[in-house]
């Protein structure tokens, strides 16, 4: 007893001192306006992981892409409303029949160690992704591709089987400097510590578990970014990086909703940061394993739906940071149907539904009987994603009031992987996907795509569906696609395989002294050589 | 002497290979694998490339074809190189990671066994008193007190409020420039958090064992022996009754051998500090079998070394032992 009373006395003293330190930090003099556009300073952004790998075919983690999107280019990349248009390529040409696409290169690009890039580039990063030596991820866009050939210094031509319209976007792989890597083993370069490309920044150093640091492209052939250092530092704790942040050791980083919402409202942090708010391109679902016959009637799914009430989810959950996902692409984009609405909240509906598959109310418990079974299932999820499960447990608090009994059971990602989703051992799950700028869903729909291992591993089956999936990737004409798509969403919306959730949003927080910034669909990085630091801001 | 010597060293063989058998089977006994861990969930991978994969690890070999090849890489010293997607060699991960944690752990150390054998004394000499009531509780705040509580709560105070000590990592930025008493000075400052909290938390254990090795001392008949021939109180405590209540501390000091390359991962975490606690967990979640291998057995390693050590010290230390063996 008398430790316990010792220690509610030390800690609330603790907290009173705490309580007591005032706010000394200064608020920082900021100049209000744009400020003239200056060269100089640097910025310092927060990671919660390292990077593994540099050269970015080997890699699979967020970190490395995002670094190396920094220092190599791809030959098209996507503008600030999510266009396709030329990166290292000036322009190129499709041809007739959809099988030939045509790069133009630009002239007098230099990799940073000074030497000219050429199609000879290109066509090197394009063998060693189809070398089955190369422990790549990413050879299956270009396993498509027939015949590779290089007819200029300044031309780069490939042609496909049949017309691929996914095929264009891959093309925006990071591409490799040829005469560093040709004839040697990707897997032991040196590259993949120190890399070497063509992007506005250039590598200077990385020290392993606390930060990458890159120094701007005085030759870069959009022009020299004006923030002349790029550090990126690894905090792998989300409260140490916002402490961090207000600390001012960071200029940028990802807020949590509740950051967001609840503790970044001060007019000191106002003064001092700039937060931003769009979709992410991602979603969040409750899917079905449709194997199993309790969830083979789709009115069962759309009972279910209708008894989940999405707008309360992304109330609890994200703190109202996100929107209602009714299908598997990002609101807004072009292949996004904007008439889909699948079920409202309409718990009444959902026992009616119920009803009607054959399921009774006749036991005390409430939980609804068909043929001498009660609906109770397990909804899986993964280990630390604190979102989904408390998804899991709204979803279950609504799904006993129409009479369904749900479990939750919350697993370590491989375990998850390995002994339930591969094997189709599962009820339920709550996970996330996320969206390709590409809308092509292949791999995620497509019936062929069931198999162990595979995307569709809640065994989604459906010829419609398959035919305008083929027909939406074996076109390019844009219009054809978007039907094929749109068509797509209302079977989805009506057939409920999955449960579509929410789109989350990304929540940006970047220091006030950062100008040049402009919000657009493809987010805020889009145009990161043209941010500025007035000169009399700058501080590093 | 010699002879026990001789056979306390062959027997770490056997021991030794045991443990390496089991961790290996353990650890591939995880559910995924590997390959599973870089491409799930990622559209863009087939089975054939899954297969090149695992090929190109070794994973579709039976186990014991595995373990024999990755004990003979052992026997040269060679550890392997990493699952990861970076392919390092495991011992380069190793490596670069070892100096922050060792130093790290060191001086934690010798700020624990400095803090808590004088606390302990203290406590048993003043027995029942308000200093060992008060002593007491300080030392159990510091073992209950989650740690990442403590830290977040001491960053938020010195780093956010205060502003006098960096929050987290190793280094200013730019500190490439700096001086080296600069230099030192900033490392300094920036471990002052983490080993203040990491030392709290781990004065309970060894002081309160002192405490008990203590008042145990003091109750045996040549203290009182000793009292009665009219020695000083200092003398008694300091001279006759310190010194065996010290023996069964060099077995707490040779089992703190392998702990100084491991690291805790809430601890790293929070501080931002790259160091082992970090590297193995993660190395386990992405199941980089070879990584996690070469840390355990390093691991297992300095385990039997520091037993081997504390019990070589305590016969030295103390004649029964060296001649009843």
């Amino acid at each position: 007893m008398r430790i316990g009373h010792a220690a509610c006395l030390i800690l609330l003293s603790l907290v009173l001192l705490m309580a007591a330190c005032t706010d000394k930090q200064p608020v920082r003099q900021t100049v209000r306006g744009p400020g003239k556009p200056a060269y100089g300073d640097a910025i310092v952004v927060g990671s919660i992981g390292d990077a593994s790998n540099l050269i970015p075919l080997l890699a699979s983690d967020t970190p490395s892409f995002e670094i190396a999107g920094y220092v190599y280019n791809g030959l098209v990349k996507y503008d600030k409303d999510l266009n396709l248009v030329g990166d290292l390529a000036e322009s190129w040409d499709i041809s007739k029949d959809g099988l030939t696409i045509t790069f133009h290169l630009r002239k007098g690009v230099k990799w940073h160690d000074g030497v000219e890039f050429t199609s000879a580039d290109v066509l090197y990063t394009y063998r060693v992704t189809i070398d089955p030596k190369t422990p790549t991820a990413y050879s299956e866009d270009f396993k498509q591709v027939k015949r590779a050939e290089a007819p200029d210094r300044y031309t780069f031509s490939v042609t496909y089987g049949k017309p691929f319209a996914p095929a264009l976007a891959s093309w925006g792989m990071n591409i490799l400097p040829a005469h560093l890597l040709e004839g040697k083993d990707i897997t032991k370069s040196e590259l993949a510590r120190r890399p070497v490309g063509t992007g506005p920044y250039r590598f200077k150093e990385w020290v392993a578990g606390q930060k990458i640091v890159l120094d701007a492209y005085k030759d870069y052939f959009e022009g020299e970014p004006y923030i002349g250092r790029y550090v990126y530092r690894v905090i792998p704790d989300n409260s140490t990086m916002y402490m961090e942040l207000k600390a001012g050791g960071l200029d940028m980083m990802g807020l949590t909703p509740v950051q967001y919402q609840r503790q970044t409202d001060t007019p000191d942090f106002k003064a001092r940061f700039n937060k931003y708010r769009y979709p992410a391109s991602a979603y969040t679902y409750l899917g079905y394993n449709l194997r199993n016959p309790m969830f083979a009637d789709k009115r069962v799914r759309q009972a279910i739906t209708s008894a989940i009430n999405k707008d309360e989810i992304i109330h609890g959950v994200l703190f109202g940071m996100g929107q209602v996902a009714h299908g598997p692409y990002k609101p807004g984009t072009w292949a996004s149907n904007p008439n889909i609405k699948d079920f409202d909240y309409n718990p009444a509906r959902a026992k009616q539904l119920l009803a009607e598959a054959g399921w009774r109310q006749v036991n005390d418990d409430g939980v609804l009987v068909k043929d001498g079974k009660p609906f109770t299932f397990t909804i899986l999820t993964n280990q630390g994603n604190d979102q989904r499960l408390k998804t899991a447990q709204i979803i279950q608090r609504r799904l006993k009031n129409v009479g369904i009994d749900v479990k939750i059971r919350v697993l370590e990602f491989a375990s998850l992987l390995t002994n339930f989703i591969d094997k189709g051992n599962f009820d339920a799950l709550i996970m996330g996907w996320t969206t390709t700028q590409d809308p092509d869903i292949f791999d995620v729909w497509h019936s062929s795509k069931t198999g162990p291992k595979e995307l569709n591993f809640i065994g989604f089956k459906s010829k419609e569906v398959d035919r305008l999936i083929e027909e939406g990737r074996g076109t390019f004409d844009t219009e054809k696609r978007k039907r094929c798509y749109y068509r797509i969403q209302e079977i989805l919306a009506d057939e409920q395989p999955y449960t579509f959730l929410y789109v989350p949003d990304s929540l940006p927080v970047v220091s006030s002294r950062f100008r040049g910034i402009e919000p657009a669909p493809a987010g805020i990085m889009y145009n990161f050589i043209k941010w500025y630091v007035p000169k009399e801001e700058q501080v590093y | 002497m010699l002879r026990y010597l001789i056979k306390r060293l062959l027997m770490l063989v056997p021991l030794f290979l045991g443990i390496t058998l089991i961790t290996f089977t353990v650890i591939h006994l995880a559910p995924g694998e590997p390959v599973e861990m870089q491409t799930a969930m990622n559209p863009k991978i087939s089975a054939q490339t899954r297969q090149k994969l695992r090929e190109y690890y070794g994973l579709d070999k039976p186990l014991h074809i595995q373990y024999g090849r990755w004990l003979t890489r052992l026997s040269k010293l060679d550890f392997g190189r990493s699952f990861a997607s970076d392919n390092r060699p495991v011992i380069d991960k190793i490596k670069e990671r070892i100096p922050v944690t060792l130093s790290l752990n060191i001086i934690a150390l010798v700020l624990e066994f400095g803090l808590a054998i004088p606390i302990g004394i203290l406590a048993a000499t003043h027995r029942e008193t308000l200093l060992d009531k008060g002593i007491t509780i300080f030392v159990f705040l510091g073992f209950a007190v989650p740690t990442f509580w403590l830290a977040l709560l001491l960053m938020y105070l010195f780093g956010v409020k205060l502003g006098w000590l960096p929050i987290s990592g190793l280094h200013s930025l730019g500190s490439e420039g700096f001086t080296p008493v600069h230099w030192l000075l900033d490392i300094g400052r920036h471990l002052f958090l983490p080993i203040a909290v990491a030392t709290f938390g781990s004065l309970a254990g060894l002081s309160r064992y002192m405490r008990a090795n203590m008042l145990e001392v003091l109750g045996q008949d040549y203290i009182t022996t000793a009292r009665a021939k009219g020695l000083a109180e200092r003398a008694v405590i300091y001279r006759h009754a310190l010194k065996n209540a010290l023996l069964p501390v060099i077995t707490l000091l040779g089992f703190s051998l392998p702990g100084l390359i491991g690291g805790s991962v809430i601890f790293e975490t929070i501080f931002a500090i790259p160091g082992m606690g970090q590297l193995f967990y993660m190395g386990v979640m992405a199941r980089d079998y070879p990584l996690v291998m070469g840390i355990l057995v390093i691991g297992a390693f300095l385990t039997l070394v520091g037993n081997l050590l504390a019990d070589l010290c305590y016969a030295l230390a103390d004649p029964r032992i060296r001649h009843g063996g």
